[in-house]
């Protein structure tokens, strides 16, 4: 079978698509499958998706919000409405007012409770040890499949002498998320 | 490092050799990290970009950690490089469309992969073979932690890392896990448990990540929150949930083999027919008749081929390995008659 868009090679790629309702074949070489699908990202890229999360603001924010720019890199609010991408750490600052939103749309949360870099704040030891407990209990449960109960022993009283060690703090984090 | 060196081994995570390795191929985590008041990379000039690259090879050659790696600038690379890196899951697809400024990172055993002005400036990745998720963590924490001291990162207390799309603020993590899932797939049920990913914000996507297809049954599922939660609980979210998915995809197999043994048998046996005796396959031919061999082999229904060399199968037979094994320019339909003769070499008993 030939290619449905060159006519020339051997397709290789078979695609559905659905235009209108219309359930169409496309058969493919490997060429032009991959045009087409570059095309077809460009279609339905993730930027109209967050360009359409924001729309939910009140039209006079919009206006305002377009105008926007970021003092450091120079991209403005109705740049990043059109390519979905910020153009550099400081713009979070700039737009906070319509990105807060939308994290919060995103992730169903605006504050970040995980590591922090070291060089600038001092290092989580909590937040480390949350990612020990887990790692102890992937373990245990390890042991306990493979029927090693001695060292699953070990591991339960390890785990539970990290978990004494900062019994709420953990669970302050969970409502955070909320 | 010579990229024909990473053709002649086989990569860490293929091995086969991690827990459940029969149902989990791998599992990888990548970090989203971009440096302080810099543009990020679709944004920056060619000079920014290019400073962006100088620091980033810097910093990675003063982490101990990272000695055993090699910086491979894309401009150096050929189409058929990249798309060799690309096959071996190196490198993104987004990553090999523009060359400039840009560059990949890599470790001997391929553990490790840095990707350098990507979607941001640096996407850092760990892959581990079978279920593996603490260990993945645990090797890039250290290089996370160890670049964060030579370079500054941009990072908001409050919002925490600062990424170029804001799906991945925070955190800036995802963990992946590569799942095999035929039982499922063949009893109808796939889509049920991919239903249920979703509402728990996960994600299932293809082979070769985002806007890929799932094919030959083989599905990589990941986190899609990456703010307010901490890396731990990421972690301990998915793996809780992969774990769910190994047991309903040991049962699918249970069933299948207690009220359809006989189909089971026939179609394992005629796919290992195929392909010991194909003399022309396609890549998607390949990869959904490998996925029944390997079921074969989980089930014990097929013996004297081990899991390793399964696992190779489905990356060398990939088109530029192709190619770079016959190190010539193929045709789709040399590369089929070329992909059928080694799987056959591979397969001889």
């Amino acid at each position: 079978m030939l290619c449905d868009i060159c006519g020339k090679n051997q397709a290789t790629v078979h695609l559905t698509e659905i235009i209108d309702e219309q359930m169409t074949e496309l058969h493919l070489c490997e060429e032009c499958a991959h045009k087409k699908s570059a095309q077809m990202e460009q279609q339905f890229g993730l930027s109209d998706l967050l360009a359409g999360m924001a729309e939910f603001e009140k039209p006079a924010l919009q206006k305002e919000g377009l105008t926007l720019k970021c003092p450091n890199c120079g991209l403005t609010y109705a740049d990043f409405r059109k390519i979905g991408r910020l153009g550099c750490g400081d713009c979070y600052a700039a737009f906070s007012k319509y990105l807060i939103p939308l994290l919060k749309r995103i992730h169903g949360a605006t504050q970040h409770i995980g590591k922090s870099p070291l060089g600038i704040v001092k290092p989580q030891k909590k937040k480390e040890k949350v990612s020990d407990v887990a790692a102890l209990k992937e373990k245990l449960q390890r042991a306990i499949e493979s029927e090693a109960f001695e060292e699953a022993a070990r591991l339960r009283d390890q785990i539970r002498e990290l978990e004494r060690e900062q019994p709420l703090a953990d669970k302050g984090d969970k409502s955070a998320a909320e | 490092m010579q990229l024909n060196e990473l053709l002649k081994n086989t990569s860490e995570w293929l091995k086969g050799s991690g827990p459940n390795s029969d149902i989990v191929i791998s599992s990888r985590i990548r970090l989203a990290r971009n440096l302080h008041k810099v543009p990020f990379p679709h944004w920056a000039n060619k000079k920014q970009s290019q400073e962006v690259l100088e620091n980033v090879e810097e910093a990675v050659s003063k982490v101990d950690y990272l000695k055993n790696t090699s910086v491979l600038e894309l401009i150096s690379l050929d189409a058929l490089d990249i798309q060799f890196l690309v096959e071996r899951h190196l490198m993104s697809h987004e990553h090999a469309q523009k060359k400039e400024g840009k560059a990949v990172v890599v470790d001997d055993k391929e553990i490790i992969s840095i990707m350098v002005n990507e979607e941001d400036h640096l996407r850092i990745q760990v892959m581990q073979s079978g279920f593996n998720l603490f260990e993945a963590w645990d090797i890039i924490n250290t290089i996370d932690d160890a670049l964060s001291k030579e370079v500054r990162f941009a990072f908001s207390p409050d919002l925490g890392y600062l990424t170029a799309c804001p799906t991945n603020t925070g955190t800036g993590m995802r963990g992946s896990v590569m799942l095999h899932l035929p039982a499922l797939v063949m009893s109808n049920q796939i889509s049920r448990v991919l239903a249920a990913i979703s509402k728990l914000s996960f994600t299932s996507r293809g082979l070769y990540g985002e806007g890929t297809q799932a094919s030959g049954n083989f599905f990589q599922i990941s986190n899609q929150v990456s703010l307010g939660i901490s890396e731990g609980d990421i972690l301990e979210n998915l793996n809780g949930l992969i774990r769910q998915i190994i047991e309903q995809e040991n049962q699918a197999r249970q069933s299948l083999l207690s009220r359809s043994r006989a189909f089971l048998e026939d179609r394992i046996s005629r796919s290992f027919g195929i392909l010991k005796n194909a003399r022309i396959i396609s890549s998607q031919e390949t990869i959904e008749l490998l996925s029944m061999v390997r079921l074969g082999l989980d089930l014990g229904m097929l013996k004297d081929i081990d899991r390793r060399s399964l696992n190779e199968l489905f990356i060398i037979t990939q088109p530029a390995h192709l190619q770079k094994i016959e190190n010539n320019k193929l045709s789709a339909q040399e590369r089929d008659i070329k992909r059928a003769e080694i799987i056959r070499n591979k397969l001889k008993l």
